[in-house]
């Protein structure tokens, strides 16, 4: 208990304090968009950690970061909406369109299920080429960055185009966001809900023999990962001010994937870690120019076969058992 | 006397193949009741189709005078309809005392939001279930390995945690597809007094068994199945002297039936 304590305090420390004080002392502001990033990646990742929890392998959050990304970008530019009423009603929206696609698509299981959820990010991206109200390739550019938030005449947040270092805002947002997530992760995880998930994930004809809705189960947790991912997306053209059918890709799918893998499948903050190493590493790999991307799989390869449980099962990190 | 499942011309096609046919038989309150047959007979899909893990192709069964076939699985077991696996089934990757807590599910009384935020309701079931789970691991005597986890445990333990999951869900009518399987002489013994000990608690058991020795011990009354149809119905004196219950048996081996 005092452990996990002390663990989280070194956490918000190192997220609010630590890292804005480094970022002071080296002057690299640019460095905040990269921690905003991996937060909100880190989200969409968590979505997806979710879903392999139910014993489903999702390649398809890019779609529902996608969609949530131009829910909100939408309802700014066209309806006036307040930046911050489209991040619920983006995460909403897509938990919605997922229960519509996740009731027939959720009974296929292994390679099958993961092969439609990677034609769903396609999908996405080509619905978002065509329709006429996402603005087809050109995307939707020059997005407001939020207004403030005030409740009863008191300025609780600032005009985000008044501050001199919108980046930083950004970057708190991110961060608070992505810690609220991961709490709800958590929670869901360590309750009577994560046990149940864990029978699914098991064998679903026994979850279904001792009374589990499995369906209705799956369809839930899968809702909440496409929550996750549509709010992920909402924030960040928030933090871009842009969209384009290309911001969430295939390829990125794939990555909030291997984030999973990569930081555990059985750790709940595994999604976290695992962002966090990728994008800096495949980012610290810039400079290696063409063989970025040959170095950075054989990276991959060689982690997964040391690490098949990912970074956290290293032990000293152990959040859960 | 008015039966607790009656099961009325249930009849259930793959393809060309008629796995069930056309079976009717009634199961009293508290009987044990044992389902035999040849290897590929129907028994096992027979249990499905009781317990709603498969759709019959005709014919219904009815539990306590209200139809369940064609519901889903989880609603059979909410009535009180409860199957065990013929496959060692349980949750591989957790510890026996969880496998049992877990399947506590249909007694749950907080709601799923409840559970999230650790309600007091919540936090009452929670208690509930541990007591519970621990009063089924010693009936079956599994107390001394309730913390291995369950992917570890030998054969006959793993039959056993199948039961104590069916059990958790605090059944009225259990269905046991070969409890017995993979079980030593002395084993079988004590599984036999554990399911005699199942319908002193008021349980009415199913079973289907390939050990006929423990059948002929344990049943109040048998129904054989062959090629999908009923051949016969009895006690197991009855069975034992029945001549086409020979004959479909003759085929396998004749001491196949204890005679
Ligand atoms: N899902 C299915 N699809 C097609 N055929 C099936 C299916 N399930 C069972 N069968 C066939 O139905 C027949 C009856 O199978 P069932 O498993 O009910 O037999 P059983 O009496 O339980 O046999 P055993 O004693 O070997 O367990 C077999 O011929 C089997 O191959
Ligand atoms: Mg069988």
């Amino acid at each position: 208990m005092t452990k996990k304590l002390i663990g989280l305090v070194v956490f918000l420390l190192a997220v609010f304090i630590a890292v804005p004080m480094l970022i002071a002392a080296t002057g690299r502001t640019d460095l905040y968009y990269v921690f905003t990033s991996v937060a909100l990646l880190s989200i969409a990742s968590a979505g997806v950690w979710l879903t392999f929890f139910i014993g489903r392998i999702n390649i398809g959050q890019g779609a529902y970061a996608l969609m949530g990304g131009y829910v909100s970008a939408i309802l700014i530019m066209y309806y006036g909406w307040s930046f911050w009423w489209t991040l619920p009603v983006a995460g909403i929206f897509c938990a919605a369109a997922s229960i519509l696609i996740g009731f027939p698509i959720l009974r296929l299981r292994g390679v099958y299920f993961a092969m439609v959820t990677l034609i769903l990010t396609e999908v996405m991206r080509l619905l978002a080429l065509a329709l006429p109200i996402t603005n087809g390739a050109k995307g939707i550019t020059s997005i407001p960055p939020p207004g403030p938030i005030s409740l009863f005449g008191m300025t609780l947040v600032p005009d985000f185009a008044t501050l001199q270092n919108p980046r930083i805002a950004f970057y708190y947002l991110s961060v608070m966001l992505m810690i609220a997530c991961f709490a709800v992760l958590y929670r869901l995880v360590h309750s009577r809900i994560g046990h149940i998930c864990m029978s699914l994930q098991q064998n679903e004809e026994l979850a279904s023999s001792i009374g589990v809705n499995i369906a209705a189960l799956r369809v839930m947790a899968y809702a909440i990962s496409s929550f996750f991912g549509g709010l992920s997306g909402a924030v960040f053209i928030g933090a871009t001010q842009s969209i384009y059918p290309s911001s969430f890709t295939v390829t990125d799918s794939v990555n909030f994937m291997l984030n999973c893998f990569l930081g555990g499948l059985g750790y709940v903050f595994g999604p976290m870690l695992g962002t966090l190493v990728l994008y800096l590493g495949w980012n610290l790999l810039f400079s290696t120019g063409e063989f970025q991307l040959l170095i950075y799989s054989t990276a991959m390869i060689v982690l997964m076969l040391v690490l098949p449980n990912g970074l956290l099962s290293l032990g000293s990190f152990k959040r859960r058992g | 006397m008015s039966h607790i499942l009656e099961v009325k011309g249930l009849t259930k096609r793959f393809g060309g193949l008629t796995a069930v046919n056309d079976v009717s038989f009634g199961v009293n309150e508290r009987e044990i009741l044992s389902v035999i047959g040849p290897n590929g007979a129907g028994k096992s899909t027979l249990f499905k189709l009781i317990s709603s893990f498969l759709k019959p192709s005709a014919g219904e069964v009815t539990f306590r005078g209200e139809r369940i076939s064609n519901l889903a699985p989880h609603i059979a077991a909410r009535k009180g309809v409860v199957r065990t696996f013929q496959e060692t089934t349980i949750f591989r990757n957790m510890s026996v005392r969880d496998n049992v807590i877990v399947a506590h599910q249909l007694r749950a009384r907080a709601s799923l939001l409840g559970f999230f935020a650790g309600s007091a309701e919540a936090r009452r079931d929670e208690v509930r279930f541990a007591e519970s789970a621990d009063e089924i691991l010693s009936f079956l005597g599994l107390d001394a390995i309730r913390s291995e986890l369950a992917r570890n445990l030998p054969h006959g333990h793993l039959r056993a945690l199948g039961i104590a999951i069916g059990l958790a869900t605090t059944p009225t009518l259990l269905l046991l597809d070969e409890p017995f399987a993979g079980m030593n002489h002395d084993e079988t013994m004590k599984a036999v007094a554990m399911v005699r000990k199942l319908r002193e608690r008021g349980l009415t058991v199913l079973l289907v068994e390939h050990d006929m020795s423990a059948v002929m011990k344990i049943s109040d009354r048998i129904v054989v199945l062959n090629f999908g149809e009923k051949i016969a119905e009895g006690t197991p004196a009855e069975i034992q002297n029945n001549q086409r219950v020979i004959e479909a048996y003759l085929g396998v081996e004749d001491e196949a039936i204890g005679l």
